[in-house]
């Protein structure tokens, strides 16, 4: 087995490396589902869920992935956590001894290290918990699989079950005893369990209603900064993504348009997609509301199976020139750190929204 | 792996006592949570609760559960020997059982039938059978028989009722054709024909979860296979095909081994609907968010489908397979009625019903008929059954 593990075989090549601090980086990621039409299931083509994404992830940091529904977000978090096989590209995870490995080329059996170090939370705490288990069973299981004592299983489940709020007797309960958000936090011990390094938090807290978004968002701060966590947090509500990301990445139909850090993404965007996702965000200010000069957004999301020539964004752009027309842009970086796939992106003087206080 | 269920409520009873504050969230209000008061019971429980407020499930559930034991103690609730014959008693009428005997004594209460005194009418070439008020058959309950062994290994010398005498005959519900009594052989006919839908459905469980657990689980060509298989299996009428396959059961081997032959017979064909079932439950199972944190767990496909996917389902199939026993039990009845299953000297019902094959022996024996109804109440139990534990069966729903 050791002698075909793709670090070995990669030696020959070129070894990947990532900088120090990053954590994680896509290169080139790809992930198609084919369609098939007809009886003979001729292959018509592919759905390009996520195309061609770059995209890195620093230790320590909350690196917000936002987009509209459909635009390849989650499946760029579940091909992470590789409970998808990338169609093409490269995962690159950096272990805590400084070793890279490509993810995207691992099999079941060579993932089983990774699984304890790259957690996942999911988006609906109703399904995401087996009925017929317990809580401990829940959150113990993947320490029964990495092979942990019972009796330190049963120890680490009440820790944890502390750590997320809820009451350690809880332990012998099934799922339905709890409400969404009780719920939600069993989850986010589950993902706790292991240490990990990475926590993709897919759509962790849409399911919940507001003020329970609110506690379970600040739950998860305490748990980074007591834990040192990373967090991969994809999420459609700009809110709370303003809320808790050092970073954030922008998603359309499969491609990263834009990256930033937080304020500078919010205060002054590059892309226009950007902008006008961040102007789409209802105002509870009704002052705020007059200020609203940014065009509505026209059209639909492009089909990602049939995406646009040129510019994936250029039929619903406010700004498109012939040149989005014929021209894919590429994701290029901007001065302080900025990344964006857009031509005009130094020309454009787009409009962001101020903090919220 | 799992403590039993009162273990763990005792375990939160104890919780719930141990103080009122959560710990260790004490200090932020904003952590507490308003818990719902749910108490702790395990699936079964739920569905057994459930269950019971089904009444007509509940009757049927008494039924089976009668019906089994009959099957499982036939020797001892059968007043006669099935196989004994007399010519004596061709197609003897029932017998009506008297409490009471009047004597040069009086009135006293002694249970008993009058034996037949038999005449043969010239004119229509039948025995007619009249009352032997001479002959008195004195009844009781667990009265001495042959030496026998219940369920194979207690041994008993006593019946639970039949004549006081064993040397005397006593048809509660009449003879047949070689004047052996019918309720000792439709007790004994129990027993193949409610164990024939037991075995032939643990058959076709066994296919079924197999078969279309791979094709669930797996999905592409191998479901594409598998679910043509049983679109194939499907569109064959089933009798035909039933008779097709025992017609190849070797002509001389041994009845109980054609009552194997049988079963497996029954469930290749029983197993398509199981299988479909299962698939269904796989597929919408295999994409739940809780299998895939399984998977994100490390666990192997056979533990995702052991510990996480089965569960879930297991209730549905237990209450799928109940409504699939009367099917075995209708298809074994069916093609030993047309002399193609099993064969005497086995008893089952569908071989006690084949003597009522032609109309004569209805109308001189009507009798000879009521094996049909042990099926009738069987099938109806049985899908009563399968209908409560349906709908008992998702107490989460």
């Amino acid at each position: 087995m050791s002698e075909t593990t793709p670090q070995t075989a990669m030696a020959g090549t070129t070894e990947p490396t990532l900088d120090t601090d990053e954590l994680l980086r896509l290169e080139s990621l790809c992930v198609h589902f084919p369609i098939y039409k007809g009886l003979l299931r001729r292959h018509a083509g592919d759905v390009r869920a996520v195309d061609d994404v770059h995209l890195s992830v620093k230790k320590g940091e909350v690196l917000g992935l936002v987009g509209e529904s459909g635009c390849g977000k989650t499946t760029t978090g579940r091909s992470i956590v590789r409970i998808l096989k990338p169609t093409s590209g490269k995962i690159l995870y950096q272990e805590e001894h400084g070793k890279v490995v490509d993810l995207a080329q691992l099999n079941d059996r060579q993932l089983f290290k990774y699984r304890a170090d790259i957690r996942m939370v999911f988006q609906d705490p109703f399904s995401s918990l087996n009925p017929r288990l317990t809580v401990g069973d829940i959150i113990g299981e993947v320490l029964e699989i990495q092979g942990w004592r019972k009796s330190d299983i049963n120890d680490r489940v009440r820790y944890l079950l502390e750590k997320v709020g809820l009451r350690p007797e809880y332990v012998g309960r099934f799922p339905h005893a709890f409400s969404g958000g009780e719920r939600q936090r069993i989850g986010i011990a589950r993902s706790l369990a292991t240490n990990p390094r990475l926590v993709v938090a897919d759509e962790s807290v849409s399911a919940l209603d507001v003020s329970i978004q609110a506690q379970t968002i600040n739950l998860l701060q305490d748990l980074q900064e007591e834990f040192g966590l990373t967090y991969l947090f994809v999420a459609h509500d700009l809110s709370v993504v303003e809320h808790i990301s050092d970073r954030v990445a922008v998603m359309y139909v499969g491609k990263i348009v834009e990256v930033a850090d937080k304020d500078s993404l919010f205060g002054s965007p590059k892309h226009p997609y950007t902008e006008a996702l961040l102007h789409s965000v209802p105002k509870p200010d009704p002052k705020r509301r007059r200020l609203g000069t940014v065009p509505k957004l026209k059209g639909e999301v492009a089909d990602p199976a049939n995406p646009p020539r040129g510019c994936y964004f250029h039929p619903r752009c406010p700004y498109a020139q012939d040149k989005c027309r014929v021209e894919r842009p590429a994701l290029r970086a901007l001065p302080g750190g900025r990344q964006v796939a857009c031509h005009f992106a130094e020309e454009l003087d787009l409009e962001g929204i101020p903090a919220v206080e | 792996m799992h403590l039993p269920f009162w273990s763990r409520i005792r375990k939160t009873r104890q919780g719930k006592l141990a103080g009122d504050e959560p710990i260790g969230v004490g200090d932020n209000p904003l952590l507490r949570e308003e818990t719902t008061g749910a108490s702790e019971e395990t699936q079964w429980r739920l569905i057994w609760r459930r269950f019971r407020r089904h009444h007509l499930a509940m009757g049927g559930l008494v039924v089976v559960l009668m019906l089994y034991g009959v099957a499982a103690c036939a020797e001892f609730l059968a007043p006669m020997n099935p196989r004994a014959f007399d010519s004596k008693y061709p197609y003897a009428p029932p017998q009506r059982v008297r409490m009471f005997h009047e004597s040069e004594e009086g009135v006293s209460f002694r249970p008993h039938v009058l034996d037949y005194r038999v005449e043969l009418d010239s004119v229509q070439m039948t025995r007619v059978f009249h009352d032997d008020p001479d002959q008195v058959v004195d009844l009781g309950f667990f009265v001495e028989t042959e030496p026998y062994r219940l369920m194979g290994f207690i041994p008993m010398r006593r019946q639970f009722f039949g004549p006081v005498n064993p040397d005397h005959s006593f048809f509660l519900l009449g003879a047949d054709r070689l004047g052996r009594d019918l309720l000792s052989r439709m007790i004994y006919g129990t027993r193949i024909s409610m164990t024939v839908g037991l075995i032939g459905v643990t058959l076709s469980l066994v296919l079924g979860i197999t078969l279309g657990g791979m094709s669930g689980y797996f999905g592409g060509w191998i479901d594409n296979l598998i679910q043509r298989l049983i679109e194939f299996l499907q569109s064959i009428p089933s009798i035909p095909l039933w008779l097709g396959l025992s017609a190849a059961i070797p002509p001389r081997v041994d009845p109980l081994m054609v009552y194997f032959y049988i079963t497996i017979i029954l469930s290749i064909l029983g197993w398509t609907g199981l299988g479909r079932v299962v698939r269904g439950k796989f597929m919408s199972l295999k994409t739940e968010d809780f299998v895939l944190a399984a998977r994100l767990d490390g666990c192997s496909s056979g533990r995702i489908i052991r510990r996480h996917m089965v569960p879930s389902f297991m209730s549905h199939i237990i209450a799928t397979t109940t409504l699939a026993i009367p099917h075995m039990i209708i298809g074994e009845t069916s093609l030993s009625f047309l002399g193609l299953g099993l064969r005497p000297p086995v008893i089952s019902w569908g071989v006690l019903l084949q003597e009522a094959q032609n109309i004569r022996t209805v109308a001189t024996a009507p009798w000879l008929l009521l094996p049909g109804a042990m099926v009738a109440v069987a099938v109806l139990a049985l899908n009563f059954l399968g209908d409560g534990l349906r709908d008992a069966s998702d107490p989460y729903a």
